[in-house]
């Protein structure tokens, strides 16, 4: 972003034609190729120079991705490694140091190593800092121990990014550090968590001493919730993307089939529908005017707004689905344990979406915490009065 | 990257500029508080305010420029509307300056009774209404039970009845739609009356025109007349919209600030959960009803061909969310929210009657779901 003279859009395309001159991605291994592209800074062209970017403008890097894609060239396959790229990245980036920096950020652009991220635990969900897996030092060594859940990608992580109580005498936000953890420790055993939809896409991770050095602490001691708090940032600036076309998402699913089947149609359900098509459209056009308050460089508060207003949607657009295929929605496609590798609405029946749209309004932040998060944030209200904030974590009731 | 199709849902630094402006001049006339006292006085509309609105030009902001308007678009108009529902005002703009503008546009403008008017209207020295039910929903047929027997070229004498014509008590000129046409009639020809109802919503009272043996002039032939009250309908239907936003944005911060301000129990009632919720809920209804009220006013500005789909989508959702905010402010307001003495009632009245005007939710529902193929039941 400093550089004296900041990189262009066609700049960045004379260096991908200059990259692909030197490596046919016909003819090049596919992790070599990914290997040579971070090396070239062509991966994330936001991060430094040797950290596989150029520390020019994020906003050019779909320019870099589509030179790339134009000419065949292998990708990080990103929806496989979105906790790695938009969760654990970032904050390596901002709070490692640079050995850090150096061993984790290639492995994980490339995919390489997978990652996951050890933050809820079955007794902090919404109360995330309230957190009881502890890691104790021993000299340069932690000993983590400990229960989290609601882990995608356990199975496959060869790293996570972990919050744990370093000090129970302070009051709860004050005694987390943030560690790099590795997921291959004897002590880890990794859990499919089964959902109701019948298979696992997340696990339970139950940790028994396992052994964490010093030099995978990320961030101070005792510093670990505020760099979580860059964690679910950016998260959250992961979000966004393009326009959506009107029918775009859960609405365009159910009215597909409502025209496709004239015989399920009823008075009652074409209200509802037509209710929800409006509701459905109001929302798409809150996301447009996100998107063009976001161009112009001034984000609104919204994208809380867009999350409770799609998890509503999709429940409530899935639940009228089943309920309009009548004899149709008293079946289901099949109840088999597995463990899918990406959530996808489409192609699945409507009482598999019935049932996974139940955890939009409690995965990343209930709807009732994000109501909270509205009203003090947004409009102001005070905050309800609370007595776990500056009690030691150790004295609080449980 | 932008597809050209793609409205814009921001407001420009112009449109902020006019917001800013309007918004002064409600402040300095002491709306809301100065409504009551308006609506009390008999009076048919407040003409002071409405003068001074006129001098600012926002009455003929939807007028070209060669009849004495403005020559803005729906994208300016809709800024005004916002800031008039805010402040609840009894002003006739809706009426006037939206709906007998428009009428007026889709007739042919070279003619001198058409271009007169309008920049009468434009100018706010006179005051227009378009006589037909408020309840009329764009995209339907128009009821007219107006007959008209010419009497020489371009001149008839008309008589029926049209119930329910907002902004008609006060109105210097009615446009009538008649079986025989779009029809231009002074409020003080002979055989008008004018009767108005005690209505629910007190800063737009409709009334009943009745017209016997009333000598009229033609503004438009029946064919150009439908489509001139239609694109009327249109634009009202989808501007209504952002009165309905500004009235639902008023009703939001009036019950943050009152909710902050109360206390109960020992501390804030907007520090309660149970409220905190509720106007989260509401918020998002507000910026929701914000996105769409304004893709509303592009289409109309640009004239966009998904216009109908926009409005009926607008008017769905506004409508909806401008009760909740009030029936919200009033609830949360607690017995203060019931007084005649708190401004809460007049933005209840008129969301419950903005809901009614130019076609209630459902109505809106079903052109949309005839535009957007999502037909009902067969049989």
């Amino acid at each position: 972003m400093n550089a004296p003279a900041e990189i262009d859009a066609d700049q960045l395309r004379g260096r991908v034609a200059d990259f692909l001159a030197a490596h046919d991605p016909a003819a090049t291994d596919r992790l070599a190729f990914l290997r040579a592209r971070f090396d070239a800074g062509l991966a994330w062209i936001h991060f430094p120079e040797g950290l596989g970017g150029l520390g020019a403008p994020r906003s050019l890097q779909p320019v870099v991705d589509a030179a790339f894609e134009a000419a065949g060239a292998p990708g990080n396959d990103p929806r496989r490694i979105g906790i790695g790229l938009g969760m654990a990245a970032p904050t390596i980036l901002q709070y490692g140091t640079d050995a850090q920096k150096q061993r984790f950020l290639r492995p994980l652009w490339t995919g390489e190593e997978v990652w996951c991220q050890l933050f809820s635990e079955p007794g902090a969900g919404s109360d995330l800092a309230g957190l009881a897996t502890r890691a104790v030092r021993d000299g340069d060594t932690w000993t983590v121990d400990g229960q989290k859940v609601w882990t995608s990608s356990a199975h496959l992580a060869r790293w996570a990014i972990l919050i744990a109580r370093t000090d129970p005498g302070v009051p709860k936000h004050q005694g987390i550090t943030y560690f790099v953890c590795d997921m291959t420790d004897p002590g880890v055993e990794v859990r499919p968590l089964r959902q109701i939809t019948g298979e696992a896409e997340f696990n339970e991770v139950f940790l028994t001493g396992v052994r964490i050095p010093d030099a995978h602490r990320l961030g101070e001691v005792g510093d670990g919730w505020r760099v979580a708090q860059a964690t679910l940032m950016s998260e959250r600036v992961a979000i966004g993307g393009g326009s959506v076309p009107r029918e775009g998402g859960m609405i365009g699913i159910v009215a597909r089939t409502w025209r496709e089947r004239p015989e399920l149609r009823t008075h009652d359900l074409h209200q509802r529908l037509l209710g929800l098509w409006v509701d459905a459209e109001a929302a798409r056009l809150t996301g447009e005017r996100l998107r063009q308050q976001l161009r112009r460089g001034r984000p609104g508060p919204e994208g809380s707004a867009m999350k409770l207003a799609f998890a509503r949607l999709n429940q409530e657009l899935s639940g009228l689905e089943v309920e309009l295929l009548a004899e149709d929605g008293l079946g289901y496609e099949d109840w088999t344990m597995r463990r899918p590798e990406l959530v996808d609405f489409t192609g699945r029946d409507a009482g598999y979406r019935y049932l996974r749209a139940k955890g939009n309004s409690i995965e990343g932040g209930t709807s009732e915490v994000l109501l909270n998060i509205i009203a003090e944030r947004v409009l102001g209200l005070p905050p309800e009065p609370r007595d776990d904030k500056d009690l030691p974590w150790k004295d609080l009731p449980r | 990257m932008t597809a050209p199709t793609t409205p814009d849902l921001l407001y420009s630094e112009t449109e902020e500029d006019l917001r800013a402006a309007v918004r002064s001049l409600l402040t300095a006339h002491g709306a809301p508080a100065s409504v009551l006292a308006a609506v009390e006085s008999g009076r048919p509309y407040d003409s002071g305010l409405w003068r001074s609105l006129a001098d600012m030009g926002t009455a003929g902001l939807l007028v070209p420029e060669k009849h004495g308007g403005q020559g803005a678009t729906a994208r300016e108009a809709a800024v005004v509307l916002e800031e008039l529902g805010r402040a609840v005002v009894d002003v006739p703009h809706l009426t006037s300056a939206v709906l007998a503008v428009r009428a007026l546009l889709g007739c042919d403008a070279g003619r001198p009774e058409v271009a007169d008017t309008l920049t009468a209207l434009a100018g706010g020295r006179r005051v227009g209404a378009l006589a037909v039910p408020l309840p009329t929903a764009p995209g339907g047929t128009v009821p007219t039970s107006v007959r008209a027997e010419p009497t020489e070229p371009e001149r008839a004498l008309l008589s029926g009845e049209v119930t329910a014509v907002a902004g008609a008590p006060g109105a210097d000129v009615l446009l009538v739609p008649a079986d025989a046409g779009l029809f231009l009639v002074p409020a003080t020809a002979e055989g008008v009356t004018v009767a108005p109802v005690t209505p629910l919503d007190l800063t737009r009272p409709p009334a009943r025109v009745t017209l016997a043996r009333t000598p009229a002039t033609l503004l438009a032939e029946p064919g150009q007349a439908r489509a001139a009250v239609a694109d009327a309908l249109l634009t009202g239907a989808g501007l209504l919209a952002s009165e309905q936003l500004g009235l639902a944005e008023w009703c939001l911060a009036e019950t943050v600030r009152h909710t902050t301000q109360r206390r109960q129990f020992g501390r804030p009632v907007g520090s309660f959960q149970a409220l905190k919720h509720r106007l989260a809920a509401l918020w998002l209804d507000v910026t929701s009803a914000r996105a769409a009220a304004r893709n509303a006013a592009d289409a109309l500005a640009t004239d966009a061909p998904d216009a109908a789909v926009a409005v009926a989508v607008a008017q769905s959702h506004c409508s909806e969310v401008a009760v909740r905010a009030a029936q919200e402010c009033v609830q949360l307001h607690g017995g203060l929210g019931m007084t005649w003495e708190h401004p809460a009632h007049l933005y209840l009245k008129r969301a419950k009657a903005d809901e009614i005007a130019l076609g209630a939710p459902g109505r809106h529902r079903r052109v949309l779901a005839g535009l957007i193929d999502l037909p009902g039941p067969v049989g």
